[in-house]
């Protein structure tokens, strides 16, 4: 894709800046299958690999579960890995999404948000990696084309962190923000390398001089000691993820945290919300402060781990809270981000009211007037303490 | 609400709006704006009714849901007119840019607001001036110079120099030079 400069700035697609972050970062192996809407993720960085820009091996196979197969085989091998997939190719690569994570080994993959079929749908929603949130992978999620490019750099950075090596999942909005072209400024390659740094594996099965063991049948009495280092992995995951993006603000000037708050202080309601869904809801939030009103938003970034402690920190005093979930759980009780928010605010003396909306699966539009009508319900029960329906589809 | 200006592309799938708005929205954001430009996907197949999208400010652009009024229209095959509801949400004071052999006049009645005084309409053969620059009927650069003159938010000038910079790479010089005297013609062109 063409690159247009001004002030400092280009104008990009979500998948093509994904792209040209992975040709920033030359990773050693990546093994791909494309699938709308992140295709065009795989077909700019074949070409990065077909012009020689970088010198990465590309992997070409024949599904999603083979690509994070080979994925693993090369991390294993100590390599730096990447891949993108979607929806359906997310699902298929379920069963190897576990083994990456269990046999701990720091792939970064970006998850381009799409729904997941019955009925076929190429739009966005949340529920393929909502249906990976508990598969051991660390979360980062995207507003706009700007942050899911800089989270490429700062994935890198988390996954092989010494006392975290986990998988990474990056993910943006299919189509809202894989396909829309929006201004973003680039690093420059020498800063890239710089902050990513140069990999070293911590094992590497083609290190015959320290042969290591990875993946191998365990039995009860030990199962479970790797299980509980696996999770004592993630939750040192959000402390190295604090220490990543401050050094990337540092350097670069873009400050980002475990969630961003907009006008959230002194609100008395709040919307919690993933995505490029957050920018629409800001305008509705300016719109309503005009007015007077106290509202602000809560956008949860790094949702593996969870930040629970300094989530309840941040919505607690407010009087009402609504978290829209762009995924449902199908449990009849709320969505996933809905039942992990209300459950962080627990212990609160002073626990807000909550409610869960569900939105804009299969891509369905989620407007201004949304947002606002969302607000509207989260004011009458700030007032009344009543809440009428806990979870309920909006944008039907 | 925000200081926008968003525009809608319609066109048939091969006709080259997806790439008019991202080629406005190289341009603008060349000329220092924020930008926007999404097209619509649904079933692809040749021929199919497509809707790009544009979003352009001076401030950055926050807004990550469709544009469904948009105050600049440009549709690239004027038999969609009675197929795809073209004025759907448009205000008062939109401005209409079509690609046909058509008077202002004539495409008014046709859309159905004659009665919408503050609604301006711009034709041009963009069809015409395609085959005569390009040898292929694709209307989107005509339609883009036709947009500079009907509304004077980016120059010709902008539009000319981010087409010769970026696809330099990708086309011939032939095309190239093709695509530009196309936007040139189009600006020149255009009525109403």
């Amino acid at each position: 894709m063409a690159i247009t400069a001004t002030k400092g700035q280009t104008g990009l697609t979500g998948n093509s800046a994904v792209a040209y972050a992975m040709k920033q970062i030359n990773p050693d192996v990546c093994a791909a299958y494309p699938i709308t809407p992140s295709t065009q993720v795989v077909e700019d960085f074949s070409s990065y690999v077909a012009d020689g820009a970088v010198t990465t091996e590309l992997v070409t196979v024949e599904s999603e579960h083979s690509a994070m197969s080979a994925c693993i085989g090369a991390a294993a091998a100590g390599a730096r890995v990447m891949t993108a997939t979607s929806s359906q190719g997310l699902a298929l690569m379920w069963e190897m999404l576990y083994i990456a994570s269990g046999m701990r080994l720091p792939i970064v993959l970006c998850n381009v948000n799409r729904a997941l079929s019955a009925p076929i749908n190429i739009h966005c929603d949340h529920s393929d990696s909502m249906g990976a949130r508990d598969s051991g992978w660390v979360q980062l999620y995207a507003e706009t084309v700007q942050e899911a490019y800089d989270n490429m750099f700062m994935a890198v950075r988390i996954a092989e962190h010494q006392k975290v090596l986990l998988p990474i999942m990056t993910c943006l909005d299919g189509f809202i923000t894989s396909h829309a072209i929006e201004n973003i400024s680039l690093l420059e390659d020498q800063e890239v390398r710089q902050f990513i740094g140069e990999y070293r594996p911590a094992t590497s099965l083609l290190d015959t001089d320290h042969p290591v063991t990875m993946g191998a049948m365990t039995l009860p009495e030990v199962y479970m000691e790797f299980k509980h280092q696996q999770s004592e992995a993630m939750k040192r995951a959000k402390d190295a993820a604090l220490e990543v993006m401050a050094d990337f603000g540092k350097r670069f000037g873009r400050e980002y945290g475990l969630f961003e708050t907009y006008r959230l202080e002194d609100a008395e309601t709040a919307i919690v919300i993933l995505n490029s869904a957050a920018g629409t809801t800001k305008v509705a939030i300016d719109e309503l402060r005009k007015q007077g009103k106290k509202v602000g938003l809560l956008r949860p970034r790094l949702f593996r781990p969870f930040p629970w402690r300094e989530m309840a920190d941040a919505l607690k005093g407010k009087k009402a809270v609504a978290v829209l979930d762009r995924a449902d759980s199908m449990n009849a009780f709320g969505g996933p981000v809905f039942n992990e928010v209300r459950s962080a605010l627990y212990d609160l003396d002073n626990r807000p009211k909550m409610i869960n909306r569900i939105y804009g699966l299969g891509g369905r539009d989620y407007k201004v007037k949304d947002a606002i009508s969302v607000f509207d319900e989260l004011a009458k029960i700030a007032e009344t303490g009543k809440i009428e329906t806990l979870v309920k589809y909006i944008t039907l | 609400m925000e200081n926008y200006l968003e525009v809608r592309w319609h066109g048939r799938a091969q006709q080259g709006v997806v790439t008019a708005a991202k080629v406005l929205g190289e341009a603008c954001l060349r000329s220092g704006k924020f930008v926007q430009a999404f097209p619509e996907f649904g079933p692809e197949r040749m021929g199919a009714p497509v809707r790009a999208y544009n979003r352009i400010s001076d401030e950055p652009i926050r807004l990550h849901c469709q544009v469904t009024d948009p105050s600049l229209v440009l549709i690239a095959d004027p038999t969609l007119i009675s197929t795809v509801n073209v004025t759907e949400g448009v205000p008062d004071d939109a401005i209409f840019i079509i690609n046909t052999n058509k008077s202002p006049e004539e495409m008014r009645k046709e859309l159905k607001v004659e009665g919408r005084k503050g609604i301006k309409v711009f034709t041009l053969d963009a069809a015409a001036i395609s085959l005569e620059t390009l040898g292929r009927n694709i209307p989107n650069t005509p339609l883009l110079g036709a947009l500079a003159k009907a509304t004077g938010f980016i120059t010709l000038e902008a539009l000319v120099d981010n087409f010769k910079e970026n696809y330099s790479k990708k086309f011939s010089p032939k095309v190239v030079e093709g695509n530009v005297e196309a936007m040139n013609r189009g600006y020149n062109e255009v009525k109403g």
